[in-house]
């Protein structure tokens, strides 16, 4: 069997911001209503005790998170070597109701965005539509969006640094989005 | 420019994180139909300056479609609402109704 490679090798930048691909890690796609009990309970199973993310949250621990998608989806997050665990979980839990889940690790890419003070902060703010002011946005916030041309979501840290995913079709699009929005100086708007 | 708030999420923002989906509330004319409720159906649309509905598509967001009120010549947003509806909701016209008295779009006030 092949190595799972990510899309762009782990790349990394080094301006007034630092960006790196982040290295592989299992997803999830969970569909279904977040209303049913069935589903929580199932979902937690799955996440290792997760908690259910509120609207426009996620749920962080140290090697897995749980995200808002929409009304009805969710993204888990966790190592790779779980995901297969985690879908028999669901699969289990979800026996007779509406439901899907599906792995989706590798369509999707993952970077880090950090630097110093709100650095990060105006690195997002110069591609995306979002408020990122610390009153509107802060750690354990999760945020679909689009960067630029192409849609993606980023949610911060308790480290004041974001990670950002997107589709892996259009990684190295994202990842020379965020190097030419991490030059230059820092801006001290935020 | 347009400040949309999307009724599925609750995330407001610009309107380039959205898509607009044309005018709200049309009535599908198929089979069976008359020419001319067909030829309405498929071509006939108000252009109007002040008060219009309209569906929109939080696409780069949630995913989710909904409708919305709006003014075509200020871009005030009036208020936007869930897709599963088939006609402006009562509130929401009584709310345009304090602010563009004696407005019509199509067959409402
Ligand atoms: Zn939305």
């Amino acid at each position: 069997m092949s190595e799972p490679v990510t899309a762009l090798n782990g790349a990394t930048y080094a301006g007034v911001a630092r960006i790196a691909e982040l290295p592989r890690r299992g997803m999830i796609t969970i569909r279904g209503s977040q209303e049913s009990a069935a589903l929580v309970a199932a979902v937690g199973a799955a996440s290792g005790g997760l908690d259910m993310p509120g609207p426009g949250e996620a749920v962080i621990a140290a090697d897995r998170m749980l995200g808002w998608m929409s009304p009805d989806e969710l993204l888990l997050m966790l190592p790779p070597a779980e995901v297969a665990g985690a879908l028999a979980a669901l699969a289990e839990g979800m026996a007779g109701e509406h439901y899907l889940a599906v792995e989706v690790t590798d369509a999707r890419a993952l970077f880090s965005i950090s630097g110093e003070g709100a650095v990060a902060r105006e690195v997002l703010a110069r591609l995306a539509p979002v408020d990122l002011s610390p009153a509107a946005f802060g750690p354990g916030n999760f945020r679909r969006t689009r960067l630029a041309q192409v849609p993606a979501a980023f949610w911060m840290l308790e480290d004041g640094s974001f990670e950002l995913m997107c589709f892996r079709s259009v990684a190295a699009y994202v990842f020379g989005l965020l190097c030419t929005a991490g030059e230059g100086d820092a801006v001290g708007h935020y | 420019m347009l400040l949309l708030e999307c009724p599925c999420c609750g995330v407001t923002a610009e309107e380039t994180e959205f898509h607009g989906g044309g005018e709200a509330h049309l009535k599908r004319f198929g089979p069976e139909s008359s020419d001319q409720e067909f030829e309405g159906y498929l071509f006939n649309r108000v252009n109007p300056r002040g008060v219009h509905f309209e569906r929109w598509r939080h696409v780069n967001g949630c995913g989710k479609w909904f409708h919305a009120a709006r003014c075509t010549v200020t871009l005030e947003v009036f208020g936007t609402y869930p897709a599963q509806t088939v006609e402006p909701p009562q509130i929401l016209r009584e709310l345009i109704s304090s602010k563009r008295p004696g407005w019509q779009w199509r067959e409402f006030t």
